[in-house]
């Protein structure tokens, strides 16, 4: 039989040992499977794909793990799996798969959450090695503002599979992090699948620290006057990889969207950013603007980057820009001659880099554990 | 023994000469002023003395205090006293004013065996400075030099200058772009830092800067070397006569770095 069979095999295996979900939950588990096992791992053959190669997750016989079942609401049914597609994305194909719980949080319409949500995963050390498919549905009512803060982090080698689906109601505001810090030796593969409603304000900040191969996919669907902003920050060094895939489709006129993406490469790391951005024929007056800044410190660390628009309106403006530089000779001298040494100028220049990234963080907690992440880790890279 | 002794000094940029045999010795609390029409080497001579990577010495000395300055690193000038005032100050968004000169701050101290001051003592010690001139104190939360006005970056130089107290400082083109009141603060903070122990190179293009700040010595570069030196009385005579008045050419080759 072929490599791709005996890959999949393994998943089946795990697949048809599980329990049966109630079942309308079951339904939508097995066709998932199916159309995993249509579409199998992707290879660098397929343009989603290009400069990542998933392999590593592909020969790896994994022990999967389900998330302890739990009740989902009635009325979140309806929303569950609707936005993350498994039809073209095998990965969130297989999260469905082995669906059982989910963290499902509904805010009501106009309530004001001033807490932040917290979604935290944690794979602790154990044999396997481990697959987790953590799932996430939440649904914000119209006039709701709230904000959602997700983490990832675990021990040894492992691999998170993640799907999180946002629904935002008309006028609503939601500002959403996923800060992954990963263990160096895993795999992380997630899907941010976004429906905006009408007038709604929507950022999102992925913050890639850890992790061995990394993959995000963004995919936010705008309605008509929506405003979405994109910030992401990567930061890689070793034979870390990193990908972010990011997709903005203003479908209806007068949509706002934002990018900014910003990545610090050491070693042997590889990034990829591809930004897409689809302007669909009714949705005029759009404004867009999609900003990648990479500062490459090493000879040998690797950056792919490419916006793709697909404009298919008139009366819009879209802006992209993309830079790949080092750390500015001028400053550093301007540094030195001031006394600071040499090292010490890398560092804070490399900081400062990605401060205006650190900086749109609006949870106070999380900035100062991040700007403390960060000063610690170019401290310890100097050295 | 001088503080300063340059001798036969030549630098390269690329594969081209640009200082071709500089002799200059500087006593402790001098002030030399430089002065050259353009691409005569007086910017070159300025970066080469704060230790430009991008330049390459090829020839000659340079002794600061007895010992060869050309070996140290740029941070190990600026830890022994050197202090140049940048033509262009760099923008460097993502670091406050504050925390750079900070920083900067105790890394000279450290050197020189003294404690390093918290951020109270600090800004105790800025404050008088930054009134000398006349800096509004919000510019220390900004981020270096980043939208700051000509004016205000080059107010900038002599403020981190006089936080940093060097033995020498080295003034590159510091008038240039400055009205005539900012000229006049500017050389205000100056004079108020000359002393004995503290010697300075004024490089200049006009004579006008020399009106605030009086030299003890003022010499005329071009071609990359000194052609003629002598007391304040030099740069009025270069005021009435001009570098033409003492045969010398404005030489094109303008290096950009």
């Amino acid at each position: 039989m072929t490599g791709l069979s005996e890959q999949l095999g393994e998943w089946l295996a795990d697949f048809t040992v599980q329990e049966d979900a109630e079942p309308w939950l079951q339904e939508i588990r097995a066709a998932a499977f199916m159309r995993f096992v249509e579409l199998g791992f992707p290879t660098t053959h397929d343009e989603e794909w290009r400069f990542t190669n998933v392999a590593p997750i592909a020969r790896t016989n994994f022990r999967n793990i389900l998330s302890p079942a739990s009740a989902i609401p009635n009325a979140a049914r309806k929303y569950l799996a609707k936005y993350a597609s498994s039809l073209d994305q095998p990965f969130v194909a297989l999260n469905t798969a082995f669906l059982n719980g989910v963290t499902v949080h509904q805010v009501p319409a106009g309530a004001v959450v001033e807490q932040p949500i917290e979604i935290n995963h944690h794979v602790a050390r154990q044999p396997g090695p481990p697959a987790v498919h953590p799932r996430a549905l939440i649904v914000v009512g119209a006039d709701a503002h709230c904000t959602i803060v997700e983490s990832y982090s675990g021990e040894g080698r492992y691999f998170t599979n993640a799907v999180t689906e946002i629904v935002a109601g008309d006028r609503s505001v939601i500002d959403h992090y996923k800060i992954q810090r990963e263990s160096p030796d895993a795999f992380h593969i997630a899907t941010l699948a976004a429906q905006l409603g009408r007038s709604s304000n929507f950022t999102t900040h992925a913050i890639s620290l850890g992790g061995a191969l990394v993959r995000n996919d963004v995919n936010v669907v705008m309605s008509e006057g929506t405003e979405a902003t994109l910030n992401g920050l990567y930061i890689v060094n070793g034979t870390q990889h990193v990908d972010n895939h990011t997709s903005i489709d203003h479908a209806k006129p007068h949509g706002t969207s934002h990018e900014l993406y910003k990545g610090i490469l050491d070693g042997r790391a590889s990034a990829v950013f591809n930004g897409r951005v689809i302007v669909r024929k009714d949705a005029q007056k759009t404004d867009s603007k999609q900003t990648n800044k990479n500062l490459v410190l090493s000879d040998d660390a690797v950056i792919d980057t490419k916006p793709e628009l697909q404009i298919l309106a008139d009366d819009v403006r879209c802006t992209h820009g993309a830079t790949i530089g080092q750390l500015d000779a001028e400053s550093l001298f301007y540094m030195q001659s001031r006394g600071i040494g040499k090292e010490q100028a890398r560092r804070l220049l490399t900081y400062a880099f990605a401060q205006d990234v650190i900086d749109r963080i609006q949870v106070a907690d999380l900035r100062e554990q991040l700007e403390k992440f960060l000063f610690e880790k170019f401290h310890e890279h100097a050295h | 023994m001088a503080l300063l002794e340059i001798k036969d000094l030549h630098a390269t940029v690329g594969d081209r000469e640009i200082l071709k045999g500089i002799d200059l010795t500087v006593q402790a609390g001098e002030v030399h002023a430089i002065m050259g029409p353009n691409g005569s080497g007086k910017s070159t001579l300025a970066q080469v003395l704060a230790g430009r990577e991008l330049y390459t010495v090829t020839g000659g000395s340079v002794t600061y205090l007895g010992k060869d300055l050309l070996e140290l690193s740029p941070e190990d000038r600026a830890r022994a006293g050197i202090f140049l005032a940048f033509q262009y100050p760099v923008e460097i968004p993502g670091v406050s004013n504050m925390y750079f000169l900070k920083a900067a701050l105790n890394t000279v101290r450290k050197s020189q065996g003294l404690e390093e001051l918290d951020a109270f003592d600090f800004l105790t010690l800025v404050r008088d400075k930054m009134t000398l001139m006349n800096m509004d104190q919000t510019l220390l939360n900004r981020p270096v030099n980043t939208g700051f006005s000509g004016g205000e970056k080059k107010r900038n130089e002599i403020f981190q200058m006089a936080v940093l107290e060097p033995k020498l400082a080295v003034l590159d083109e510091t008038d240039s772009g400055l009205d005539i009141d900012a000229l006049k603060l500017v050389a205000h903070g100056v004079n108020t830092l000359r002393s004995p122990e503290r010697s300075m190179i004024v490089v200049t293009h006009y004579q006008r800067l020399l009106d605030y700040i009086v030299p003890d010595f003022v010499h005329v570069l071009s071609g990359g070397r000194i052609v003629k030196s002598g007391g304040k009385e030099l740069a009025l005579e270069l005021e009435k006569e001009g570098y033409a008045g003492l045969g010398i050419e404005d030489e094109d080759e303008v290096v950009s770095v």
